[in-house]
């Protein structure tokens, strides 16, 4: 077993920098990472950091623009923090040198992005999470941080009590990708989600490969509520054979959305009269998709952005990589003609439940970046806010770990606070496949651990206990039990001779979510994507690990992601299905308006008893000093 | 080494009907299991639309572990192409519909993450970057050369990132403003000056490519070279610090090293001037040590 005072899960942004800040604060720290840290995902963010740096800008400025981007379903300390903290996390980017783009006088550059009131996006060039990745690695090795890399985490070592609120997590448990080790790893202060998001639900994204939302998935069958999942981000303009990102900042610095008239879509068909092109992504996505829908799409799949009016010298000096990707994976040299462009899959604004250090509702467990939901977004999150995202909760949720006092958090988490019971009518089951086979090898909805549902497991574990008989309850024993059942998912996976492979599984899930979860919602199609996920889950019981290698077994661990990708498909469907309104990035065809009356709540799931349990918290509109008044959203 | 065929010999490439029923050829119970499988599948309506051709893919294979594959081979896969498909889709077509067991790293497949540099048709490549379209059929994919393979396509990057760190790759400066919110000012030119070598994805292509690094270990190789020009010519760092570069750079197996082979500025997916960073090093060098003269 090996054993360090703070373990981080995931070496992105959000990782480097929680590790960096738990260290600081004199813990020993180490990464847990499936991929080296440089391969993370954060590499890829284009646009920048939003950051109220100048004069004129204020963070009450971003901090409202965020909760009006948020469509009100953020929570306001949550927003406040963030629009605090990151001026003073940008620059200590800046401190580390950081290649930020530079104005005359050698300050750092910032442009206008969508939503914004102030241009505060500091950038560096089209390529700010590359630079930032990057030199938060620097960072890293220059402090001798210790990374586990490509080893992947299996699953939390969380105690048994029967309440989540009551339990608290001492480890993981991980498995070495190149030797095939699976090993504990006792966390003696906390463990640190930072896994990212889950983009590979769908089959049209800007996420990596390696974005399978496996940190969300752990902590929500470890008990911890996953919130607001309905709420993805669809990128306006993405390339549309490979969902490859373009970012917002080529609309920043006045790139142009056409239709196949010619014609500026988001003024001449009122989409946006103030804003135009520099609407909120939502309101961009629904502008082309209605655009498309309606016939003036081109070859009925895409829109054009054009930046050529914009000079070579400005194009090259600020979007250099756009060209270069356009050219790579489109064909297309922008500097010559417009770009083809539609809406794809790009952000998770829902994701594990954490209050405004980072801290979720079991003890020791924290989570930070795009798969932790502090609810910075709410329904929508404005370009420019996942970087600052990253640096500023990384930081707290390190720090915090390592035992800092960052004071009372004004967010609770769990069932501490105020809270509603939800109902959602489903036209299957959701949650664990019933009736499953003991040696099932695969937990289509089980718990991973012993075959058994979870919460027998500790009904049992719990009498046991009364009894004075042998039950986990030292920090190191709660990690040994998790390792021994991890030994047993992977033996039975491996050991299964026949079956279905992930990859058809995987491949049917993200269909069905691209067609019936996407930016346009209906509660038919809704209820087909359950469908579609209850026969993936049944299929799951029957999947099988066809390479019988323990060297760098991909299939093994591509087997497993797809479980996760699995339970957070499901989650976001039931909020899309139970979310009766129209918010941000939820459109709803049978709810056309924002409902502030009924919806001003926060859509909570928690795993329960092998299903989903829906229930809603209020959202929190009071800020330090001033209430955030619903107003209605026009750009 | 051996070379496996796995395209039925009645099968002609313009067949992307039986395409998707390629199987591998071979007698262990996997090989069997995947055959009966592959019998019945047929392609997606998406792939019959898109797939004109088929591409021929030969890749080589290796596992410490599995028996068959512990003596290094080729295994032929005939994968269905369409218009705009990249190495990397064509493996993980294969991959997905063919053999699951076949193993490389990829993530973002947007030519950032750096992860999935290969040798294709005798050349280091990005394969998320390269078109089939540019390539002369059969595609041979290999793993990236003089790195040891740990299986498949995948080596070991370990002395690669060894490398990396040696050069202490991590800003140093004494020259920090007072103030959290003061930035430490530095010119446009300057940053346009090192621009291009922080666009280093650590992908191991140049590295690979590199002559001089295949046959000195201890060479700092191209890339981490270019990571100390990232900070040697930032003018933040400061002059002192410069010189402390310096000095690790004109060792033994430092920019000297280097003999101008233009192999890593070839192969760069990043387009990143490798060779001419150096050169200015040694530049840099020879007036740093003309000083003491």
């Amino acid at each position: 077993m090996y054993e360090h005072d703070v373990i981080v899960v995931g070496a992105g942004g959000a990782g480097l920098r929680a590790a960096i800040a738990a260290q600081e604060e004199g813990a020993d720290v180490a990464i847990v990472s499936k991929l080296h840290p440089v391969r993370s995902h954060t590499g890829a963010a284009e646009g920048g950091i939003n950051a109220a740096l100048r004069d004129g800008d204020s963070w009450e400025d971003h901090a409202y623009d965020t909760m009006k981007g948020s469509d009100y379903l953020g929570d306001a300390p949550a927003i406040e923090t963030l629009c605090q903290d990151s001026p003073k996390e940008t620059i200590q980017l800046e401190h580390w040198g950081m290649a930020f783009s530079r104005d005359d006088d050698g300050r750092v550059s910032q442009r206008p992005f969508g939503g914004l009131s102030f241009p505060r996006t500091t950038y560096a060039g089209a390529e700010t999470g590359h630079q930032l990745l990057h030199t938060m690695y620097e960072q890293l090795v220059k402090r001798g941080i210790k990374v586990y890399d490509e080893w992947y985490v299996l699953n939390l070592a969380v105690s048994d009590e029967e309440v989540p609120e009551d339990r608290s997590c001492h480890g993981i448990v991980a498995y070495d990708i190149q030797s095939g080790e699976v090993s504990g790893f006792r966390a003696r202060n906390g463990v640190i989600l930072a896994t990212g998001g889950p983009g590979q639900v769908y089959d049209h994204t800007t996420n990596a490969v390696a974005n399978t939302g496996d940190g969300v998935a752990m902590a929500y069958r470890a008990g911890v509520p996953m919130e607001d999942m309905e709420f993805i981000q669809f990128h306006p303009t993405t390339l549309p054979s490979t969902g490859v990102l373009i970012t917002e900042g080529v609309r920043g610095e006045g790139g142009i959305l056409y239709n196949k008239n010619g014609e500026r879509l988001m003024f001449e068909y009122g989409y946006a009269n103030n804003a135009g092109e520099l609407a909120s992504r939502d309101v961009v996505s629904r502008a082309e998709l209605t655009e498309i829908n309606a016939g003036r799409g081109i070859d009925d799949e895409y829109v054009h952005l054009d930046m050529r009016h914009l000079g070579q010298e400005r194009i090259i000096d600020r979007l250099e990589n756009i060209v270069h990707l356009s050219e790579d994976f489109e064909g297309v040299d922008p500097l010559e003609e417009p770009m083809p462009v539609k809406p794809g899959q790009h952000y998770a604004m829902g994701g594990v439940e954490t209050d405004e250090n980072g801290e979720t509702c079991i003890s020791g467990l924290y989570a930070a970046g795009e798969c932790a939901c502090a609810s910075v977004h709410g329904s929508n999150r404005l370009g420019g806010n996942a970087l600052p995202e990253l640096i500023v909760f990384g930081r707290r949720a390190g720090a915090h770990a390592a035992g800092k006092d960052l004071g009372t958090a004004k967010i609770t988490t769990g069932k501490r606070g105020e809270w509603e019971a939800g109902e959602v009518d489903t036209p299957v089951a959701p949650g664990a496949v019933g009736g499953a086979d003991e040696d099932a090898v695969a937990d289509g909805g089980k718990a991973p651990d012993s075959g058994e549902p979870s919460d027998a497991r500790r009904a049992s574990s719990r009498a046991e206990r009364s009894d004075g008989g042998a039950v986990a309850t030292t920090g190191d024993e709660i990690v040994d039990r998790a390792v021994d059942a991890e030994h047993r998912r992977i033996d039975r996976l491996m050991n299964k001779d026949d079956g279905v492979q992930h990859a058809e599984i995987r491949s049917a899930v993200q269909k069905s979510m691209t067609r019936h979860v996407n930016v346009f919602r209906e509660k038919e199609g809704l209820k087909q994507a359950l469908r579609d996920l209850r026969e993936a889950r049944e299929r799951y019981t029957d999947v099988y690990v066809d390479d019988p290698s323990r060297t760098y077994n991909t299939d093994l661990i591509q087997t497993i992601e797809t479980r996760n990708i699995l339970d957070l498909a499901e989650a976001i469907t039931l909020g899309a299905l139970a979310r009766d309104e129209f918010r941000g990035a939820h459109w709803r065809k049978e709810h056309q308006e924002r409902d502030d009356e009924n919806w001003l709540k926060h859509t909570m799931l928690s795993w329960n008893d092998g299903s989903p349990e829906l229930w809603y918290k209020p959202v929190i509109l009071e800020g330090e000093e001033k209430t955030y008044e619903p107003k209605i959203r026009s750009y | 080494m051996s070379t496996q065929e796995q395209k039925p010999k009645n099968q002609t490439d313009t067949d992307t009907e039986s395409a998707d029923e390629d199987i591998i050829a071979g007698s262990s119970p996997q090989q069997r299991r995947l055959r009966e499988k592959r019998g019945k599948e047929i392609p997606t309506p998406e792939e019959k639309a898109q797939s004109e051709d088929s591409i021929h893919l030969k890749v080589f294979r290796y596992d410490p572990e599995v028996e068959g594959k512990q003596e290094p081979r080729f295994d032929d896969f005939h994968v269905p192409y369409y218009k705009g498909m990249t190495v990397l889709d064509a493996l993980i077509h294969a991959r997905d519909h063919f053999d699951s067991s076949l193993t490389f790293r990829h993530s973002c497949r947007q030519a950032i993450c750096g992860s999935d540099a290969m040798f294709v048709n005798g050349r280091q490549r990005l394969c998320c970057k390269t078109q089939l379209s540019d390539l002369e059929e059969p595609v041979r994919v290999e793993p990236l050369p003089h790195q040891e393979v740990i299986k498949d396509l995948v080596v070991d990057m370990e002395h690669f990132y060894d490398q990396m760190e040696a050069v202490e790759p991590y800003f140093q400066t004494n020259d920090l403003p007072d103030g959290e919110l003061d930035e430490q000012r530095q010119s446009r030119e300057n940053r346009e000056k090192v621009k291009m070598s922080t666009r280093c994805i650590w992908c191991g292509a140049c590295m690979s490519s590199c002559n001089i690094a295949a046959g000195d270990n201890e060479y700092l190789g191209p890339a981490a070279i270019n990571k100390a020009y990232r900070f040697a010519m930032d003018e933040r760092e400061g002059t002192d610090m410069k010189e402390h570069r310096m000095r690790i750079l004109e060792q033994e197996h430092g920019v000297w090293r280097c003999q101008t082979q233009f192999s890593c500025t070839e192969v760069c997916p990043k387009d990143i001037p490798l060779t001419a960073h150096i050169q200015e090093l040694k530049r840099e060098a020879v007036k740093n040590n003309l000083k003491f003269w």
